[in-house]
């Protein structure tokens, strides 16, 4: 047998940053852009201001929530794709609790995020049970509920909730006061609830990965789903387990995008912070711990670069760009490190 | 024009499959090679057909050096190879499977493709739809079509590895008289079996192997005890067994038919008693894994009943059967028992009596040590289950099962170990006997087989074709009736 060192293990990491790093100063000397300048107006994009850095991290709990519920499906083996579905199915339901619960806010916002946690929940149970019972898999299924999901969201914004008089794809009326997510000062939208959640949810899924049961058969089902049922774990089970809890933290997400950020239900009200989590949760190498930090950082790319695009006049999609090649990059040195343990242990 | 392997080896890491292979074959023959599941054959036939890649040896078709890197590059040099399950397309049609694979333009010409087919296949009486479907084709009319696509691909040496398991009586004939009719034409045909009536029927010469190496060789006819005795080599029982009580029985099927893919076990009727040790023989694919996983739950029965312990089981889940003291390690370790990238500890835990939702992990890491000291795993409690050499795993499965087991079904339970590991894994199985289970267990050591078992069944196509007592039982006997003879 043989093991990797801590210094090789850190170079695995830390060579494909300073690559990504590299490529972005190219990148933007291509567009014609002092490149320090840039990285400058990406962090003053996303952290300058008290509103602007509410802003920030009210986008980063939606993709904090997103990444922690699917780092419970990839470590049960399962690439749940359906996951954008069901943060807008979360942002649906938590739409329609803020719409039609009435009474003070202690009552309505508690019943929109409850909402939301269950519409995620029962969007990624279909999706379980297409997999373990009808046997499709789990990529397929979660893509096909992806296109309901949000085109119901459609449906819903110009039809049945349109605004009054217009029905516009800009969104449903703005819900009531009570039914939005109590920020820490005016024209920020900052709340502690919100943040709450997210560091919440981390902190759930990191000891329910580490310290239980659950999380040590979840492993077993999805390192070898053959063994873990010989070993006696009722497999399906485990599996429509992580589904669930993976849909609940969705749809947290979802009733925060609703009542925390737009205020409203939109269309994209995904944010498409789904796709961006299973991004996140790639480059953690599965472990919640790093989440955190991880999304921070994506955040932080995709917001400050809209200045790039008002200061610089390079197109915004530069963070996306960099973001990508980061996440490929590492995966790559990841593949790379794992080839040459085999070999070395081949040579040995 | 004559076929030279010369000096063939290679390994899988500790195996050394093909050690020092070297076979002549002329022209227009029609070779056998013979021998027991593991002697080599198939990873013989795979260097040759271009499959796998050998680590030194050549081989020479009329004295020229082939060059067998990959498939294509064997067909290219007239070395083809009909494959256990035909290589064909089931969804495409019968002559898009035909031009598969067929060098030069790019572009299909079907109807080029489907006169060849039939210029080709007429010799041979075979009759071809071209545009039918290749899932209409039974698996007999598979083979021919891959036979007649090889050949048409300009194959001089056609290999054929197992070519008779799933086919008719009647395909069998036919195709046997498609192969001689190929010999006759100056073809080199080598026939890969373990079953001795086949090539003896078949063949002019055979070769066996035996735990890679050729052992020897023969013209046919050559008395059959003379192959046998080559196959398994001289089987020497121990005889001096300590006598055990059996208790009541724990097992028993009646009627039980069992199916699994396209293997159907039929009209099973056996009972099994506390501290009975059964033996299951048979060449690998002859219904033992299944009859191990009907006696599991895994493989529903479809019809009879299974009772462990007075509990009648038909139709009662995996899960269930656990319930019941029924416990099963299957032969892949790593496959169908452990869990990559899983720690030792965490596999004491998954498996232990300790179901609580958190996980105490200083009681789990100390339980762990105490195990791996007890079953003198040579690991750590932080080992990852793949880093652990096969003996080592194959302790670990063991300690992981839980105690008082009622019965105790298992795989080739040393398959891989080394003389110290496998004696290790039998005292523990053994104390297990004492302590009142019962033993079912399936292996392809016929010296294991004598050595241990109370009984024996023997499997042949999907039957148990005989019962047998292995005190008074010879190593050549149970050789016979693996090949599906009756000894005389």
């Amino acid at each position: 047998m043989t093991t990797e060192s801590r210094a090789e293990r850190w170079g695995a990491i830390a060579a494909p940053i300073a690559l990504a790093v590299l490529v972005a100063i190219v990148l933007l000397l291509l567009a014609g852009a002092n490149p320090f300048e840039a990285f400058k107006l990406i962090g003053e994009g996303a952290f300058s201001g008290w509103a602007n850095m509410g802003e920030t991290l009210m986008a980063w709990v939606p993709l904090v929530l997103a990444s922690a519920g699917l780092i419970i499906t990839f470590n049960a083996g399962l690439w749940n794709i359906g996951i954008e579905g069901q943060i807008i199915l979360g942002g649906i339901a938590a739409s329609w609790a803020a719409r039609e619960v009435g009474g003070p806010g202690w009552v309505v916002v508690p019943a929109a995020i409850i909402a939301g946690a269950l519409g995620g929940m029962v969007w990624a149970l279909f999706a379980g049970v297409l997999k373990t019972r009808f046997k499709v898999n789990e990529i397929f299924g979660g893509l096909g509920l992806d296109f309901v999901a949000a085109s119901l969201a459609v449906y819903l914004v110009i039809g049945p909730w349109k605004r009054e008089g217009v029905a516009s794809t800009s969104g449903t009326d703005l819900f009531r006061d009570e039914a939005l997510l109590p920020t820490v000062a005016e024209n920020n939208r900052l709340s502690l609830v919100a943040i709450g959640l997210a560091i919440a949810g981390v902190i759930f899924v990191y000891y329910l990965m580490k310290g239980t049961m659950f999380g040590l058969r979840l492993k077993a089902v999805g390192r070898n789903v053959r063994s873990a049922f010989l070993l006696g774990i009722p497999t399906s089970r485990y599996m429509l387990g992580a589904f669930a809890l993976c849909g609940v933290l969705a749809g947290i997400a979802g009733s925060m995008q609703a009542i925390g950020f737009h205020f409203k239900l939109i269309p994209a009200i995904s944010g498409g912070y789904g796709f961006l989590g299973i991004l996140v949760v790639l480059l953690a190498a599965f472990r919640a711990a790093w989440i955190a930090p991880i999304a921070l950082f994506f955040i932080a790319m995709s917001r400050g670069s809209t200045q790039l695009a008002l200061r610089l006049d390079i197109d915004s999609a530069l963070g996306g760009v960099i973001t990508g090649i980061l996440v490929l990059l590492v995966i790559l040195g990841g593949g790379w490190q794992a080839r040459r343990l085999l070999r070395r242990e081949a040579a040995s | 024009m004559s076929l030279l392997l010369e000096n063939i080896h290679k390994r899988f890491g500790q195996v050394h499959a093909n050690n020092g292979i070297t076979i002549e074959i002329e022209e227009g023959t029609l070779h056998g090679l013979l021998g027991e599941n593991g002697a080599g054959k198939s990873t013989l036939m795979k260097v040759l057909s271009g499959f796998i890649d050998r680590d030194s040896g050549r081989v020479l078709l009329d004295g020229k050096e082939l060059d067998l890197t990959t498939p294509r590059t064997a067909i290219g040099a007239g070395v083809g190879m009909l494959h256990q399950d035909p290589l064909v397309f089931l969804p495409i049609s019968v002559v898009d499977n035909f031009l598969m694979g067929s060098p030069g333009s790019r572009l299909l010409n079907r109807a080029e493709g489907a006169a060849e087919l039939r210029k080709i296949s007429e010799p041979f009486g075979f009759n071809f739809d071209p545009e039918a479907p290749a899932r209409t084709l039974t698996v007999g009319e598979r083979q021919q079509l891959e036979i007649v696509r090889l050949l048409w691909l300009g194959a001089k040496v056609l290999i054929l590895d197992e070519p008779t398991t799933g086919i008719s009586e009647i395909q069998r004939v036919d195709l046997f008289a498609t192969l001689r009719k190929l010999a006759e034409q100056g073809m080199i045909v080598i026939f890969v079996s373990h079953k001795l009536e086949e090539v003896e029927e078949l063949c002019q010469r055979v070769t066996v192997m035996r735990q890679g190496q050729v052992v020897g060789e023969a013209e046919l006819p050559t008395p059959a005890e003379t192959l046998v005795e080559m196959m398994f080599g001289q089987i020497i029982a121990e005889s001096d067994r300590p006598h055990v009580e059996y208790g009541e029985d724990v097992l028993a099927l009646d009627a039980v038919t069992l199916k699994e893919g396209n293997l159907t076990v039929p009209d099973l009727s056996l009972s099994v008693a506390r501290s009975e040790v059964i033996g299951l023989a048979g060449l690998e694919g002859s219904g033992q894994r299944t009859f191990l996983g009907g006696c599991t739950g895994l493989v529903p029965a479809l019809s009879g009943s299974i009772t462990i312990g007075g509990q009648g089981m038909a139709k009662r889940h995996y899960r269930d059967f656990m319930r019941h003291g029924v416990h099963y390690l299957p032969a892949g370790r790593l496959e169908e028992g452990l869990v990559e990238g899983l720690t030792i500890t965490e596999h004491f835990i998954l498996s232990g009596e300790d179901k609580s939702f958190f996980v105490d992990w200083d009681a789990a890491r100390q339980g762990s040590q105490e195990n791996i000291d007890h079953f003198s795993i040579k690991g750590f409690h932080d080992s990852t289950a793949e880093s652990l050499s096969g003996g080592n795993q194959q302790r670990l499965l063991l300690a992981m099962m839980p105690p008082g087991l009622k019965l105790l079904l298992m795989e080739h339970p040393t398959r891989g170990l080394d003389i110290e590991s496998a004696d290790w894994v039998w005292t523990q199985i053994l104390a297990r006997r004492n302590e009142g289970t019962a033993i079912v267990f399936a292996s392809a050591d016929l010296d294991e087989l004598l050595r241990y078992s109370d009984r024996i069944l023997v499997f042949f196509n999907g039957r148990v074709i005989k019962e047998v007592d292995a005190r008074c039982t010879t190593g050549e006997q149970l050789g016979y009736l693996i090949g599906g003879k009756e000894p005389e």
